[in-house]
């Protein structure tokens, strides 16, 4: 159950390419699982920006000396994050959250290989703590266009088994994509397990080669999202059911986390026309 | 203490805020948020027969204090909808208003009959804001005609005692038009108003930002067109009561539209930013009546219809080329007979 919070900025800080805001946000961290998200009103009470942005939970605390705080990590992209990224300690934040479905762990111990691009690595590396407690194999596979746009490296160096870094430009680890050294990584982990966070395109990279071999991946989505509530229908995407019929689901209240062999790649941005409620030829426009 | 109630064509409500269909859902995600049985009642996004997918995405462009939507009446259809989001809402307790559209006259009067007597409906909502497969996908609501035809047809086939409101487009040349047509052909009360048509293109990939083109306008951007159109519908159709919408984010702008003629409010594009707002827009809206002195919200509906206050009298033989200084809107002025016949001008 999502709770709305006046919540007040206790740090922001830059991260190489990216900000990291920490805010007090009293009774979310309790709440909080990895994969959960936070929507973040931004412009201040008369923000002729109307709506909210999503940002993937990093990091929670649920008693600091504040209060529980919560964590995210933000790219600039368009007036709200440039509106955030001008923020200071003490400056008020309205919060929403924990929101949509989280990661769901394995119930033994076993081999998961962790795969993150730019801030999409965020959401995982509170996830990779979790993992390990419960004795999993962790490995990481981190890709971003530059050395400065990989988030949270020593983080997983320390956390993970293995970890292989891979950059558009090549400044640091292999040069490429995650896509090009995760085949090798998931035959040497044997790996049961596939989590990933990142850009649409290498989402679904990683389901395929997960499921060319066999592998069950989770992959956590970013649509385009108007409420994050599940109230508006803006964030749909088309996603196999239980019962093999196609949908329209909502990402932020179904999501944001999908069985990566579930979510109709070919589709993304269309409605497929096999699709549960699909426009038939000569019906309704 | 302010007496909150408020009566939709002889049903009576607890209190004027809504919810606005489409922004809300059936209701079950904002109880997250707080008590939804708290509000006059829950509008639910428009529901037709089939279920449908909606249209392809981006949906969904945020302009300076709006946003524009293509989401194509994306839903369950009316028997999912029945078995179990109208059984939630009557199990929770809530006021519902159920919201309706279709592609033909046929699929209004399919609806209209679903939801007859069914005890958790306390209101229909038509949303004509829909192409009519019929006549080359003309919009109902632009046509006087056609929004007559699903109107009649819905409320031959709905319970006695239920309301039914048919839901206004903005985008026409004589709003009043219509809503006298709908009020004609049965309605009991007018919605007021459904989203304007928009557009957004991106300057990136130089195409419109929306996979359907075009989308419907909301939020505060359009609160004085709509503000505009509850005037209007109000000074030709005193007796029809309104619910009206387009915008409100505060207390205050929800009395705007009250003083304006609507003796209900519906909250809509402000829940995605602030998924508590329609409590506290009630809670805004007790305030600023209490503070004007005004008793009952049933008072205060229309009340800027009121003639303005004199003025000082105009000189009949004015002295040297002052002009209309005389014109002056001082609050000082005592009120009197008005000086005006019609208080009501049409806007050119
Ligand atoms: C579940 C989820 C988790 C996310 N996690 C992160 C994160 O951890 N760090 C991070 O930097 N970014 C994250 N994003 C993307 C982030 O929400 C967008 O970058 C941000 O909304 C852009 O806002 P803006 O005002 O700067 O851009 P504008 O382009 O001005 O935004 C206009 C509107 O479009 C929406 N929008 C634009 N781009 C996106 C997008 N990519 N995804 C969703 N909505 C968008 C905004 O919410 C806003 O309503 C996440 C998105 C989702 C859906
Ligand atoms: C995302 C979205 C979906 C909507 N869906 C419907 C709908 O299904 N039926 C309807 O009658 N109006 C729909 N509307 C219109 C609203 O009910 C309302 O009339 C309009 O948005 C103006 O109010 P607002 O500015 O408070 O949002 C929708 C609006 C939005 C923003
Ligand atoms: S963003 Fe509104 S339903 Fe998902």
């Amino acid at each position: 159950m999502p709770l709305q919070v006046a919540g007040e900025i206790l740090a922001i800080k830059k991260v190489g390419a990216y900000q990291a805001v920490t805010v007090i946000a009293p009774g979310i961290p309790e709440l909080t699982r990895p994969g959960h998200f936070l929507a973040v009103q931004v412009g201040g009470p008369e923000s002729s920006m109307l709506l909210r942005r999503a940002f993937a939970i990093y990091d929670v605390k649920e008693r600091g000396v504040y209060g529980g705080t919560v964590e995210f990590v933000f790219a600039v992209h368009g007036k709200g994050t440039a509106w955030l990224a001008s923020r200071r300690p003490q400056d008020k934040l309205d919060v929403v959250g924990p929101l949509g479905k989280p990661f769901r762990l394995p119930k033994t111990a076993v081999n998961v290989t962790l795969v993150g691009g730019g801030y999409g690595s965020a959401p995982l590396l509170p996830l990779a703590r979790a993992l390990r407690e419960r004795g999993c194999r962790v490995d990481v596979v981190l890709g971003a266009g530059s050395a400065d746009r990989l988030f949270g490296f020593l983080d997983a160096k320390r956390m993970a088994d293995s970890i292989a870094v891979t950059t558009d430009d090549g400044s640091i680890g292999t040069r490429g994509r995650v896509s090009d050294v995760l085949p090798g990584v998931l035959d040497k982990s044997h790996a049961d397990v596939v989590y990933a966070c990142g850009p649409m395109p290498m989402l679904r990279a990683v389901a395929d080669l997960a499921a060319e071999r066999g592998i069950p991946s989770q992959v956590a989505v970013e649509e385009s999202m108007a409420c994050g509530i599940g109230v508006c229908m803006t964030c749909v995407l088309p996603v196999v059911g239980d019962d093999g019929l196609t949908r329209m689901v909502r990402s932020c209240v179904e999501g944001p986390v999908f069985l990566g062999d579930r979510v109709r790649w070919d589709d993304v941005g269309s409605v497929p026309s096999d699709a549960v409620g699909a426009p038939t030829t000569g019906g309704r426009p | 203490m302010t007496d909150m109630t408020t009566r939709l064509a002889g049903v009576e409500f607890a209190n004027p805020v809504f919810t606005a269909s489409g922004c809300a859902a059936a209701g079950k995600e904002l109880d997250q948020f707080f008590d939804i049985t708290l509000l006059g009642g829950v509008v639910t996004k428009s529901i037709m027969n089939a279920p449908r997918s909606g249209r392809a995405t981006p949906r969904m462009a945020e302009t300076p204090s709006g946003m524009l939507n293509s989401i194509g009446l994306q839903g369950p259809g009316i028997a999912s909808f029945l078995e179990h989001d109208l059984a939630w809402l009557q199990a929770r307790g809530a006021r519902a208003v159920v919201s309706i559209a279709g592609g033909s006259v046929e699929d209004y009067a399919t609806l209209a009959k679903e939801l007859r007597g069914h005890p958790a409906v306390s209101m229909i909502e038509v949303n004509i804001s829909c192409p009519n497969v019929e006549d080359r996908g003309q919009v109902f609501a632009c046509d006087a005609r056609a929004s007559s035809g699903v109107v009649q047809a819905v409320r031959q086939n709905t319970a006695v005692g239920t309301p039914v409101f048919a839901k206004l487009s903005p985008d026409v040349t004589d709003i009043t038009a219509i809503a006298r047509a709908c009020v004609d052909a049965g309605a009991d009360g007018l919605s007021v108003i459904n989203t304007l048509l928009g557009m957004v293109i991106d300057t990136t990939t130089m195409r419109p930002a929306l996979a359907g083109i075009t989308g419907g306008l909301s939020g505060p951007a359009i609160r004085p067109v709509a503000v505009r159109c509850v005037y209007q519908v109000h000074a030709a159709l005193p007796h029809v009561p309104i619910l009206g919408m387009g915008g409100i984010r505060t207390g205050l702008d929800a009395l705007e539209f009250v003083l304006a003629g609507a003796s209900a409010v519906s909250v809509g594009t402000t829940v995605f930013g602030d998924p508590g707002a329609p409590l506290r827009i009630l809670d805004e809206l007790e305030q600023a009546l209490a503070e004007r002195g005004i008793e009952r919200l049933s008072d205060a509906v229309g009340l800027a219809h009121r003639p303005p206050v004199e003025r000082v009298p105009e000189d009949p033989d004015p002295v040297g080329d002052e002009p209309v200084a005389a014109m002056s809107d001082s609050p000082d002025d005592s009120p009197s007979d008005s000086p005006f016949e019609d208080a009501f001008e049409e806007t050119p």
